[in-house]
């Protein structure tokens, strides 16, 4: 019976048996994705850094080191103000909006009714289908003159055509706009990592509950909503980093105005360095993306691994 | 038959009230772009007319200017080519790299596996800077071939990602069994993991080709000339003579690229949700 | 020659040792079981053994070669899974022709090995089906034939039978210990029950925290425990073990019993009030506490179920009980086994 184990142990040479090596294909493997990554991301990262901090345009693409200077210069623009807080506003608007829907929505489909497989496909549209497609029908639904939206509202009376609003035109009506749109594509997003949370939590840690007198709402807030923080945070996390960096449907819908009232800072980098040619301001205006979103994912890790059940 | 309660009546009314209100919030976008392509622009640009039905009948005349007059079948052409091949490269390298990470690295494997994940939120609109500059450099610019070789930086992380948590939800016992049967790990992985991991893999193929679709900052950053853009962006910004809007033809040309976009999500949500979670959910 | 032997394996996770100097010899033939409850690191040395783990230090030779470095592949083990590890892609005859496959032996050979592994354990009729068809015990069969198919030095079992109900596992354990038996394989085999260890083991070694308490036969195991551990983890109930003159005394409840059971030998007599008792069909237990030891300490006592003096032990009461000193087991203060003075 050890006629097999006899011929086939010999000492052992270095290169017999590199692919039984844990550490050796360990390495091989992850090392094709981290040289992209590095390549591609890493890289382009730190010139980005350095063209920041440099006087680099298109015209003159020089890398002369001129400090904090291209910062300061855009600090001091109030055009530049105005678009870190609207994108505050426009994250934070959309966010919160696309959370509540997304809360909503998630329990609207918990409970099993003939046509929910329907209802779902139909919910998950806004974030399934492409940014830019989306946008486009918002854009027509929003058209100064054949919007919808505005037909409906004069059809039902509440204004007449003399009143109908420029959506896109007009100053707070646009970031209103924008707002909805993203909120709009954030929500089914939303409703999926809530339900994947509910559905995660435990039944009878939900029916201890009721037996120890919970009702519905309070099920809700102090059992079901603690134990999915966690998953909802992550959602969090994603939601907030592509709404604050995303330019196309700024770019598409408004392209920033009227008068900067919806440019937001990737629109601005976009505007400054690509169209522009300006690539050390443009770079500096991307950068200050950087800290918020550093904070955003930093605070919410921190606040995941506290709350590891 | 038991009699319903005012109380039931009313619960149950606002329950399918609700569900018709987010059912029209999430899809009357999606009706109007459906009903758009299919009405004459008499019928479009007609104030008077009520907007939710056709007034004149119904027409392919969108469609079919969409396919003769423009360049939309070469967009197609080019996101599928694009797709195809963004997703090969993705998945030569994020397969082996999820199985690694998934796998046969301890505690480093975690915080690279992390560390290769946060790459993903590095927003395009800081990269598309330098990056324009590379691509330029490499001779790629205002060509299609540039979105292929920058589409990886995002999709080889989340394709990572997403198949480390199907790997990690398989039970490593079939790939040892197949070690002392007589394989090597890389026999193992290619023989047992690999085919056993087919609808995790099919799941990530998919996300990743809609996320191509989905692109849109690098396309209009490095793209101008027509003919090598992908479908979203040539929708978006090619169908606009001076400052006319051709919505008729915008309208079918999104509902043509957005239909196997949505389709294709509907029918892998739910793997997708169980690679998040790593199975733990069902 | 041994076919599997160990010499001082140890294996550290970070700074924790699971196994912590294990020399170990398994002759060519025997069914060695390796015994010991939970995180004893029985598995972690069954894995080391099979080439799944490398040890931190030690050697470990299968037959007379040294194959530290060397994995499973080529070192002639195979190993059944706790969950079998069936392919499940795979129908049964691709399942056992697997490893032989691996190995690149021909076709017509294959064929030839398979049709003897599976009528080795009587699957000839299930070699198309797939393992999620399978009951089971068919799916146990079938890991046992891939397992024999390469005609491997020696067998290693992980615990194979917890996934099964309990009235599978006397049948199953059964036919593993039978068809060892037949084939005369080298086999070893972890479990932390020890009924199964007694029962399929042709030598036991006891392992706690890493390390071998005791190696011997069922019959010494049981008889002649080295230290405590080894007393009270084998036999249920366990070993009853009370402190006296600086050291330990030990002895079994079935050989705790009334004293007028006793008339053959000099025994030792306690004092023993009866708090509880279980009436089990096949015997009664009965729980109470000696006079003059620790009042806090329960004892068992065993008894035949045809007992005379059951109508007179009556829970509350004081009887006379008694052990034959043949039965006495003495343990010095470390909690060795010390010959009694």
């Amino acid at each position: 019976m050890a006629a097999v184990a006899e011929s086939v142990i010999k000492p052992a040479s270095r290169f017999r048996f590199i692919l039984d090596r844990r550490d050796v294909l360990g390495s091989v493997f992850v090392a094709p994705a981290i040289l992209y990554v590095l390549l591609l991301v890493g890289l382009p990262f730190l010139m980005a850094v350095y063209y920041s901090v440099s006087a680099y345009t298109i015209y003159n693409p020089s890398w002369q080191f001129v400090g904090l200077e291209n910062f300061q210069q855009i600090v001091q623009d109030p055009e530049f103000r105005r678009t870190l807080s609207n994108t505050f506003i426009f994250t934070f608007g959309s966010q919160a909006l696309g959370l509540v829907l997304g809360k909503f929505g998630a329990l609207v489909l918990l409970r099993p009714f003939p046509g929910r497989k329907l209802v779902r496909a139909l919910i998950i549209l806004p974030w399934a289908v492409p940014v830019a497609l989306a946008t486009v029908a918002w854009q027509w639904m929003f058209d100064s003159l054949y919007s919808v939206i505005n037909w409906t509202l004069i059809a039902l009376g509440f204004i007449t055509r003399a009143q109908a609003p420029n959506w896109l035109g007009t100053t707070d009506l646009a970031m209103i706009s924008v707002i909805v749109v993203n909120a709009w594509r954030f929500f089914p997003f939303a409703v999926v990592i809530f339900l994947a949370g509910i559905t995660a939590v435990p039944q009878d840690v939900l029916d201890a509950a009721t037996v120890d007198g919970a009702g519905f709402w309070r099920r809700n807030y102090q059992i079901i909503v603690p134990m999915i923080l966690p998953i909802v945070a992550i959602g969090l996390i994603f939601g907030i980093v592509f709404t604050f960096t995303d330019l196309s449907i700024v770019f598409l819908m408004t392209q920033g105005g009227p008068i900067d009232a919806t440019s937001v800072l990737g629109f601005k980098g976009f505007q400054t360095g690509i169209v522009s040619g300006d690539v050390s301001h443009g770079a500096a205006i991307s950068l200050f993306m950087l800290p918020v979103l550093l904070v955003v994912v930093i605070f919410m890790l921190r606040f995941i691994r506290r709350r590891e059940i | 038959m038991p009699r319903l309660t005012v109380a039931q009546v009313a619960k149950e009314t606002s329950f399918y009230g609700t569900v018709a209100f987010f059912v029209i919030l999430a899809a009357f976008p999606f009706y109007w772009m459906v009903i758009t392509s299919f009405k004459t622009n008499s019928d479009l640009y007609n104030v008077a007319n009520i907007p939710f039905w056709f007034n004149d009948p119904p027409t392919l005349e969108h469609f079919r200017y969409l396919f003769d007059k423009t360049l939309f079948a070469r967009w197609l052409w080019n996101s599928l080519v694009i797709g195809v091949c963004v997703v090969a490269i993705t998945l030569v390298t994020a397969l082996p790299a999820a199985y690694s990470l998934a796998r046969l690295t301890g505690r480093t494997g975690e915080t690279l596996g992390i560390g290769i994940f946060l790459t993903y939120l590095v927003p395009p609109t800081l990269l598309f800077l330098p990056l324009s500059r590379v691509i330029a450099s490499l001779g790629l610019q205002n060509s299609m071939w540039s979105l292929v070789l920058v589409y990886p930086t995002f999709t080889i992380p989340f394709c990572t990602w997403l198949l480390m948590g199907f790997f990690k939800a398989m039970p490593p016992e079939i790939e040892e069994a197949a070690i002392v049967d007589g394989c090597s790990l890389f026999g193992a992985f290619f023989k047992m993991t690999i085919p056993l991991s087919l609808p995790g893999i099919l799941t990530a193929v998919i996300f990743t080709f809609t996320l191509t679709l989905q692109e849109f900052v690098y396309a209009l950053t490095f793209i101008s000339s027509s003919d090598q853009k992908p479908i979203t962006l040539g929708v978006a910004t090619d169908l606009i003579r001076g400052d006319i809007f051709y919505w008729g033809e915008i309208m079918a040309g999104a509902l043509i690229a957005s239909i196997p976009v949505a389709i294709a999500y509907n029918l892998f949500l739910d793997r997708f949700i169980a690679g998040i979670t790593g199975g733990a959910v069902k | 020659m041994a076919a599997v032997s160990t010499r001082d394996i140890v294996k550290k996770f970070g700074d924790v040792p699971a196994v912590n100097g294990i020399s170990l010899t398994v002759p060519d033939g025997e069914f060695m079981v390796l015994l010991g409850p939970s995180g004893c690191g029985k598995t972690t040395f069954l894995r080391i053994i099979c080439g799944l783990e490398r040890q931190t230090s030690g050697d470990l030779l299968i037959g007379d070669d040294v194959v530290n470095d060397i994995p499973p592949r080529a070192r002639g083990v195979a190993m059944m899974f706790q969950s079998y590890g069936l392919y499940p892609h795979f129908t049964v005859r691709n399942n056992i022709a697997f490893p032989l496959k691996t190995q690149s032996v021909p076709g017509a050979d294959i064929a030839k090995k398979v049709e003897w592994a599976s009528q080795l354990l009587g699957i000839g009729h299930l070699l198309d089906r797939r393992p999620r068809q399978l009951s089971g015990g068919e799916r146990q069969r079938v890991a046992l034939a891939r397992a024999l198919v390469r005609e491997p030095t020696a067998l290693l079992l992980d615990e194979p039978l917890s996934n099964l109900d309990a009235k599978l596992r006397a049948s199953a354990r059964l036919e593993i210990k039978q068809f060892q038996q037949r084939v005369g394989i080298t086999t070893v085999y972890v479990t932390h029950d020890q009924v199964e260890a007694m029962g399929m083991g042709d030598r036991i070694a006891v392992i706690d925290q890493g390390q071998v308490r005791q190696v011997g036969t069922p019959t010494e195991i049981y008889d002649d425990p080295a230290d405590r551990f080894v007393a009270t983890f084998v036999g249920t109930p366990p070993m009853n073990i009370v402190a006296r003159n600086g050291g330990f005394l030990g002895f079994r409840p079935e050989n705790f019993l009334p004293k007028e059971m006793i008339d053959d030998e000099p025994c030792t007599e306690f004092r023993f009030r009866v708090d509880r008792s279980e009436y089990l069909g096949s015997e009664r237990i009965v729980y109470g506490v000696l006079d003059g030891f620790d009042p806090g300490q329960v004892i068992t006592a065993k008894l035949p179920p045809a007992h005379v003096a059951e109508e007179s032990i009556r829970p509350g009461e004081w009887h006379p009980f008694a052990v034959r000193n043949s039965a006495l087991r003495h343990f010095d203060k470390d909690g060795k086994r010390a010959v009694r003075a």
